[in-house]
């Protein structure tokens, strides 16, 4: 044992100590010894006073030694802990017993260790793996001490009806398991080999110190045959009574989480979160078993102590100080809970009076004198209307349907992921969902295979609605669930997908009972909405009644909404909010989740099968529809120009695209508004107003006007400012200001602005920053007429030498250029030093990607020049890397790291 | 200020030596060959001979040392000879005679062992790592100098990249020659991100760095027109400007580095003159990204480039069209 061969650990923190036992697998009398990594005597020599004490406890085959960065960071002065990292006995450097240690003996050795340290004070726990059953156990019997627990990958009980993990299983396979763990040392190697990214070879020799030889392994082995895989393992009631303990459990809980791991899976964060509701969650996308090895937790750990940014009292007591030290402080109350309960209200601002919950505006047109009117809509290819539903009938369904979840088991609060296209089916389940205070899980096929697949498997939904095609991936790709068909199956194909019933089948089932007749509370949860994506793995964004609400009162007075509107409805998000507003909606004839597929005639046929005044739609589907014009016809064209109002969202629309959408809707306002998934929207801008802010920008006289898109002003009810850039690139401030002229990262307040992510503390905590605002991760600037410019994402802006650069002004000045399509400009190199890369798509398409011609370089970079950018080099591709959802959103990150590769010598694949 | 200028007769020397009599210092030259640097004191030498040496900087105040031997082939011994002893001898020399600042002008590619350089700043100079005897010998006697530093006695090292401008035959004459005959290939489609330096900001620079010893003695610095740019591009300019056709061609840069290699073995191995086509050297430097921080140099040498790559490219235009 060489402390100083183990990268990361001062050498002083390793101690060993002598333990009289009192477990049962030991003879009265047995005194063990233990190994600790402990920094204690190190800190009271440095004179610092810790706040409390972080007991740390591995799981198999680990040791003390995954705890080192929490060690580190409490030895700190700014913030001192007293970090006491064990090596359970058997383990690590501790002592070879020659016994059988099970779940009890070992609760019970490690508070004979903390008796024997004479450890006081307040006292977190920290538990990985089996560490953290043990550890939970020492909390549950340590309740005076306890202070807080923090989780990592770890699971106190298997969830019903399900298996333990397969390579738990085959671990445990009396052919396999002392080969596997004590024999060999495969076991260690294949939890090591999970780490994501690898483990640095030296870490890896660390981890792997203690257990040389069989000898020193038999722990390891012992350790897998005390999983209690069912009731009749010994230790199962050991295991229950931690599992049943945890809700009594009156401490602080944060819960670290590596989703990439075959063991504990995401089912067993979500038992835990069901176990201790106001936990803090952040699921570290990427990661895996070894979280603690593949991302850093302590800076987590330790602002969670801290209780920085006033949404939790410190961990441990109030301030640092010796007095906190020195006396024993009583268990901390539950802090604001990360699940907000009834009794939580939202903000001040938010929580105004006269919420009306979403279903209301729909329910009094049911039972109104139009209630036989159409409501729903859908259009058959060939023009025709295939599929509607009067207000009453829309209204029934959703209660039928309701009533039918209902029996079937969906609860207030159960997660149901919706996996149904656009349309009648699509409305009525989720109207029913929300009626019955369910949560919608919505991710869109947008977002790929895998990114759907990820944001599935992390939201853990409990109920599975979809059409045949989501039921056959969620089979494939093992989603969670129990499964529900939209239309009734053959029964066969039920078995193959184990789908348990239909909608169809719920509706028939629950016409006969009575209506539900508790509205859920405003302030429960309602849905999870998944981001594009397109900055970094989807995010789940969380919604509730109240704030669902307040989208659609939002999108009602800015854009004058109201009942009796006519709406086609080509693009999802607005989609759902028709009855929601009181307007009839149409589906047209699409794919919904591929914009591109809306022709000018399905338009015109949506639109003349409602009279639509309204028509919904994102960029991409406007330039198919400006495509197949000439397919329009009289009778469409005279539809179209019934329309009043015209809105397309979910990328940035050219003024170009919308000049000449106007020719074929020459009556209808165009609006474009800007929002994102975490505030829908934030600002609005017509057609006429973006002529305005152009022509301001090019006559150069007003403050403020030009480099990048105007948006437009805050839409009703919406407060927007701006935290200054600084030199790095960054927005580092906490004073949001509204000068004109000024870049910034934008910053958005709203009662219909999200409530949290999902599972997601840090980033949470990092978007909420600012208190009362919702940090968009977006840069801009006002004019002087309070319009708002967006210059890009924060994450693209580029640190030059001399200037900060964001990537909208240029890229807009480059695509004027003739024989120009789609420019991003992105950054390589150092921050602080970064050159400056144009990469623009040509007309007519380039055969391959690699340096622009010198005279095409040329005309680029004086384009960008005349916008205020030096710009390096210049790469033409034969088309920019975009997101799948809006087919626009430039990866700029990959862009960047293809340029880099590309500049820095080498062939030029493609981005 | 009494400052010698070593080297003077080529194209950064002369510039370093004309700017210098233009701010009014008391100038003198050193090199082999006559520098005609107008208003100078000339002392034709070797760097090689030791009296020759010792007179040169009799009497100087500062001294910048330009004087090499810049090639891509040729013996080692004679880079030995003429880099790293004859600026051991100066060191030597110019101590002995209470010169009180010496700027030893070097290059980036003292620190570079073939790998690409994006947003670096100077890194330690390594003789064992630079590639070819250039770079070996440079990096030796900037060490050498380097170490000479002490409060009576301030060395620093400034290291121009890529030194072009009218009248320079080391890059653009070689270009052209090339492009004129069609033999000037790209490397990888000429992507290679590189920075250059107009010969004006270099010697701007290098008058700086006598100015700010204060600031950069024991230091070594980067220096360039913090504009990088692909190196396909910048040749295609540098054609344009001397009227020659544009490389259209290119070959893989793996290619040409193998092939640089073992070209440079055999032009030496059969003893011809001259340069050889294609050295390793160049084909890294045509093929890898080299291109540097700007921000401590600008700062420490309070100096910033006053002509940019495209005025640089149109005064060399305006040279040839002069010619």
């Amino acid at each position: 044992m060489v402390a100083a061969d183990w990268p990361g650990v001062d050498p002083e923190w390793s101690r060993g100590i002598d333990v009289p036992s009192t477990s049962a697998a030991d003879e009265p009398g047995t005194v063990r010894r233990w190994h600790l990594l402990d920094n204690g005597a190190q800190l009271s020599r440095r004179g610092l006073a810790p706040a409390g004490t972080l007991l740390c406890v591995h799981g198999n085959p680990t040791w003390s030694y995954l705890w080192r960065t929490l060690l580190a960071a409490g030895s700190r002065p700014e913030q001192p802990w007293r970090v006491v990292a064990v090596d359970q006995l058997d383990m690590g450097f501790s002592e070879r017993t020659g016994t059988f240690r099970r779940l009890a003996d070992r609760i019970n050795d490690l508070g004979d260790l903390t008796a024997a340290l004479g450890l006081d004070g307040p006292v977190v726990t920290v538990g990985h793996d089996w560490g953290g059953v043990i550890s939970l156990g020492w909390a549950l019997a340590h309740p005076q001490q306890l202070a807080g627990v923090v989780l990592t990958n770890t699971a106190v009980h298997q969830p019903a009806g399900s298996p333990i993990p397969p390579a738990l299983r085959l671990a445990l396979h009396p052919a396999v398991h002392r080969w596997g763990t004590t024999t060999s040392d495969a076991f260690l190697r294949v939890t090591h080999a999970l780490a994501r990214p690898p483990l640095a070879p030296d870490v890896r020799r660390a981890f792997m110190a203690p257990y040389a030889g069989a000898g020193r392994r038999g722990g390891v082995g012992n350790f897998v045959a005390d999983i209690p895989a069912d009731a009749s393992h010994p230790s199962f009631a050991a295991l229950r009574r931690v599992a049943e303990g945890l809700p009594g459990l009156r401490v602080p809980a944060l819960l670290l989480w590596g989703p990439r791991d075959p063991i504990f899976s995401d089912r067993y964060l979500k038992d835990l979160i069901g176990r201790l509701p106001a936990a803090k969650v952040h699921r570290f996308e990427g990661a895996g078993h070894l979280v603690a090895e593949d991302r850093d937790i302590a800076g987590p750990v330790f602002e969670w102590l801290a209780g920085y940014g006033g949404d939790s009292t410190p961990v441990g007591g109030g301030t640092v100080s010796a007095a906190a030290a020195q006396s024993a402080v009583p268990p901390q109350a539950v802090s604001s809970p990360a699940v907000p309960s009834p009794a939580a209200p939202s903000l001040a601002e938010d929580s105004g009076t006269g919420f009306t919950p979403l279903w209301e505006p729909l329910a009094e047109l049911a039972a109104g004198p139009a209630g036989g009117d159409t409501a729903v809509a859908e259009m058959a290819a060939d023009g025709s209307v295939s599929r509607s539903l009067s207000w009453l009938e829309l209204e029934q369904q959703i209660a039928a349907v309701a009533n039918g979840l209902r029996q079937a088991g969906v609860r207030t609060g159960s997660r149901v992921s919706l996996m149904v296209p656009p349309g009648v089916d699509l409305t009525v389940v989720l109207y029913a969902c929300l009626r019955l205070g369910a949560v919608v899980v919505v991710a869109d096929a947008g977002l790929g295979t895998r990114g759907l697949s990820r944001a599935v498997q992390g939201a853990v939904p409990d109920f599975l609605i979809g059409i045949d095609r989501a039921l056959a991936a969620a089979s494939v790709l093992g989603w969670p669930g129990r499964r529900i068909s939209v239309r009734d199956l053959p029964p066969a194909r039920r078995r193959l997908l184990a789908v348990e019933t239909s909608l169809a089948a719920l509706a028939r089932q629950g016409k006969f009972t009575a209506p539900l007749l508790q509205d859920p509370d405003p302030d429960a949860l309602a849905a999870v909405l998944f981001t594009s994506g397109s900055t970094g793995p989807a995010k789940g964004v969380v919604y509730t009644q109240r704030r669902l609400a307040a989208m659609r009162d939002t999108v009602a007075a800015t854009l004058g909404i109201r009942p009796g509107a006519r709406l086609v409805a080509g693009f999802a998000p607005f989609a759902l909010l028709g009855p929601a507003l009181g307007a009839v909606s149409v589906t047209p004839a699409m794919d919904v989740t591929a914009p591109r597929t809306l022709t000018a005639r399905a338009l015109a046929d949506a639109a003349a099968a409602i009279d639509a005044t309204v028509v919904f739609a994102s960029p991409a589907a406007l330039r198919n529809v400006l495509a197949t014009r000439n397919g329009l016809g009289q009778a469409g064209q005279q539809a179209l120009d019934r329309v009043e109002l015209l809105l397309s969202a979910g990328a940035p629309v050219a003024e170009t695209l919308l000049a000449a959408m106007q020719r074929l809707v020459p009556r209808a306002s165009l609006h474009t508004p800007y929002g994102m998934t975490e505030a829908l929207p934030v600002t609005d801008i017509s057609l006429e107003q973006i002529r305005t802010a152009a022509a301001d920008a090019a006559a150069g006289n007003m403050a403020g006007a030009g480099n990048g898109v105007c948006v437009g002003l805050p839409v009703h009810g919406a407060r927007v400012a701006l935290i200054p850039l600084t030199a790095d690139g960054t927005a580092p401030g906490n004073t949001p200001v509204t000068e004109p002229g000024v870049t910034g990262e934008i910053l958005v307040g709203a009662p219909h602005v999200k409530e949290t992510y999902d599972r997601l503390w840090l980033t949470q905590r990092e978007s909420s920053r600012t208190a009362g605002w919702h940090r968009t991760g977006d840069v801009g600037h006002f004019d002087s007429a309070g319009r708002l410019w967006v210059e890009g994402r924060l994450a693209h802006v580029v640190t030059a030498p001399d200037a900060v650069v964001t990537p909208v002004g240029a890229e807009q000045a480059i695509e004027r250029l003739d024989g120009v399509g789609l420019a991003a400009v992105v950054g390589v190199g150092p921050s602080g030093t970064q050159a400056v890369v144009a990469v623009v798509e040509t007309e007519p398409q380039a055969r391959r990607a690699g340096p622009a011609a010198p005279q095409l370089a040329a005309r680029v970079r004086e384009a960008a020049r005349a916008a205020g950018v030096s710009v390096s080099a210049v790469l033409v591709v034969p088309s920019q890397p975009t997101d799948i959802r809006h087919n626009a959103k430039i990866d700029r990150a990959r862009l960047s790291r293809w340029a880099a590769a590309v500049l820095s010598g080498g062939r030029a694949g493609r981005p | 200020m009494r400052v010698l200028v070593t080297g003077a007769s080529g194209l950064l020397g002369g510039g370093v030596a004309r700017l210098l009599v233009r701010q009014g210092h008391e100038v003198s030259t050193f090199q082999r060959r006559p520098a005609g640097v107008d208003g100078a004191t000339d002392h034709p030498g070797s760097i090689t001979d030791d009296d020759a040496v010792r007179r040169a900087v009799a009497g100087a105040e500062g001294v910048i040392h330009l004087a090499a031997k810049v090639s891509f082939t040729g013996k080692a011994t004679d880079f030995d000879a003429v880099n790293v002893d004859g600026t051991r001898r100066l060191l030597r020399a110019a101590r002995g005679a209470g010169v009180r600042d010496l700027v030893f002008v070097s290059s980036p590619s003292v620190a570079n062992s073939g790998a690409a350089i994006a947003g670096l700043g100077a890194e330690p100079a390594d003789p064992d790592r630079a590639h070819g005897d250039y770079s070996r010998t440079k990096a030796r006697a900037e060490l050498l100098a380097l170490a000479a530093d002490s409060p009576d006695f301030r060395v620093a090292a400034v290291r121009p990249h890529i030194v072009w401008g009218p009248g320079d035959t080391q890059l653009v004459e070689r270009v052209l020659d090339r492009a004129r005959r069609r033999r000037l290939p790209l490397l990888d489609d000429g992507a290679a991100l590189i920075d250059t330096t107009y010969v004006d900001n270099a010697a701007s620079a290098i008058a700086a760095a006598l100015h700010r010893m204060d600031h950069i003695h024991g230091r070594a610095l980067v220096v360039s027109n913090g504009e990088p740019r692909p190196v396909g591009e910048l040749l295609a300019g540098i054609c344009a400007a001397g009227g020659a056709p544009a490389p259209s061609w290119s070959v893989p840069g793996g290619l040409a580095r193998a092939a640089g290699s073992l070209i440079e073995v055999l032009w030496t191995r059969a003893g011809r003159a001259g340069e050889p086509p294609m050295t390793r050297f160049l084909a890294e430097q045509l093929s890898t990204a080299h291109w540097f921080d700007q921000r401590e140099t600008r700062r420490l040498l309070d100096w910033a480039p006053a002509v940019s790559i495209d005025e640089g490219l149109a005064k060399l235009a305006g040279h040839y069209r002069a010619r």
